[in-house]
């Protein structure tokens, strides 16, 4: 196995069409077709149920890109140490960053959300301790397991990309900036980390499209993101296809807005000869 | 105090009372659904990849449109799309055909979900290769009178095969994971088992951590094979690094 695989392959801004020869007759006719087939579903089918779950889906929606941000984050905080230690560190960080990348990235993430809200959730109220302290109101809750899990996935994936940049780095930079006389920690700050960071951009954009594409697991743990929103609405009317579309529509919206806010920020970022 | 009731190696036995048997069961399911999927993503990649390389514009947009959907769209929420859709549409056409509803059964429903979620992402690895294999080759072969499919089974898929393999090694590990998604629509693999078995004993970190240890194992082992496949695709390949 190569060193550059993640989980999947993400959607990237390189996929978006190219607003010149986007315009061709056939793109027309099947534009036409598309707009008569979406027509035909608004029509066709029910939508009366929408106006009534339009605030619950728009804090559905609000929660799920929460869940997104915060985990994104947290993880990439996580995914630094853990790439660096891989690199550089001695060898009790170094196998134990290696073992929890591994173990993370070869089981499913469903499992491992069930395992900590399940497990855990089972397991703390037999400890007086904790259920006497502060923290206990929330983790009778269920989004702290569902960050937790997201968090830790996102960081054992990213790590691992982490290390592949932290490694990628020249020598020979590292080699200036000790022959400028920098400490460890500042070649670490000026140099290193920012040019890890550089070379991992790419795929930090596509590991957080997926991110975004794991967060929906969350419902199953009855945290009420959008997808929970919307399993709800089909409790509730007995709908299977117009919920689900609909839902469909709404992820490929914020994955569509994820890429293009990437294609803006990556284009803002100079590159050498570009 | 907790020690004790934590762990209770019995309930994994094999036998009724523990739950080991049903959880490999379980697990043979996901292997089973993973291979299945994996080989139909296959098919319906190569047939992709094809197709966006050499198709006409509408195919090419087309095909466009369906590896863009699949990668926009949570897993989740196209295992349910496709899990009802699919069903209620073979229904549909069967009882126009006039033989009337039959039961699908959740394997091939699964295999069929999984397959189309791969076959979108193995569309966009194999076109990568086909694209990497270079030029001269195909162009030497078509110029030495081979029909189109013979250019595919003796150039241009053997050649593509080093450079595909990564991702769809990487795909292979994807399609073991993805399977547990099924257990959302209620499939009984190894994911959906585990959390009946752990809510009937209330035993969770035991069994989800046996789960745990399973998809690793298969994750492990198929690293092991996946390294030999890789070695023996890239056998006179100028050593990189």
């Amino acid at each position: 196995m190569t060193d550059e695989t993640t989980h999947a392959l993400a959607l990237v801004p390189e996929d978006l069409p190219k607003p010149e020869n986007f315009l061709k007759p056939h793109r027309i006719v099947l534009m036409l077709l598309f707009a008569g087939l979406v027509v035909a579903v608004a029509v066709f089918m029910r939508w009366d149920w929408l106006p009534r779950y339009l605030p619950r889906l728009g804090s559905g929606i609000l929660v799920s890109l929460a869940m997104l941000f915060s985990t994104a984050i947290l993880g990439f905080l996580l995914a630094v140490p853990l790439g660096l230690v891989q690199v550089t560190g001695p060898w009790f960080l170094r196998v134990p960053a290696r073992l929890f990348c591994t173990v993370i990235r070869g089981t499913p993430l469903l499992l491992q959300l069930w395992l900590l809200y399940y497990g855990l959730g089972s397991l703390f109220p037999q400890f007086p301790w904790i259920r006497h302290s502060f923290l206990w109101p929330y983790l009778r809750e269920a989004w702290p397991y569902g960050v937790a899990a997201l968090t830790l996935s996102f960081a054992a994936y990213e790590g691992e990309v982490m290390r592949g940049a932290f490694a990628g780095v020249p020598q020979g930079e590292l080699e200036a900036a000790r022959a400028y006389g920098m400490g460890r920690w500042t070649t670490f700050r000026r140099i290193w980390l920012p040019r890890a960071v550089h070379r991992a951009l790419p795929t930090l954009n596509g590991e957080t499209v997926l991110q975004l594409k794991s967060t929906p697991l969350v419902a199953t743990i009855t945290v009420v993101d959008v997808y929970a929103v919307i399993s709800k609405v089909r409790q509730e009317t007995y709908l299977t296809y117009e919920p689900l579309l609909l839902l469909a529509l709404i992820y490929m919206c914020l994955t569509g807005i994820l890429v293009v806010a990437f294609r803006y920020f990556e284009n803002r970022i100079p590159t050498r000869g570009a | 105090m907790a020690a004790d009731s934590l762990i209770n190696w019995s309930l994994l036995a094999l036998a009724a009372p523990g739950w080991g048997g049903v959880l490999l069961q379980g697990f043979l399911h996901s292997v089973e659904i993973a291979i299945g999927g994996y080989a139909l993503g296959l098919l319906l990649g190569i047939g992709g990849a094809f197709g966006k390389l050499y198709g006409g514009p509408v195919l090419r947009d087309l095909l466009e449109c369906y590896t863009t959907i699949v990668r926009a769209v949570p897993e989740l929420v196209l295992i349910l799309l496709l899990y009802y859709a699919g069903t209620d549409l073979l229904n549909q056409v069967l009882g126009a055909m006039g033989i009337g509803a039959v039961d699908i059964s959740g394997l091939t429903a699964g295999i069929f979900v999984i397959g189309v979620v791969q076959g979108a992402y193995s569309t966009e690895v194999l076109r990568g290769a086909i694209k990497a294999v270079p030029a001269g080759q195909i162009e030497a072969a078509r110029a030495y009178g081979m029909s189109p499919t013979k250019v595919l089974r003796r150039i241009t898929l053997p050649a593509m095969l080093p450079y595909a393999i990564p991702g769809l090694a990487n795909l292979w590990l994807i399609a073991t994971k993805d399977t547990a998604l099924l257990a959302v629509v209620g499939f009984s693999e190894l994911t959906l088992v585990t959390r009946q078995a752990a809510g009937t004993t209330k035993a969770y970190f035991l069994f989800f951590c046996a789960a745990g240890a399973l998809y690793l194992v298969l994750t492990l082992v198929s690293n092991l094979f996946i390294g030999i496949i890789e070695r023996h695709a890239r056998r006179g390949f100028a050593e990189q690094r």
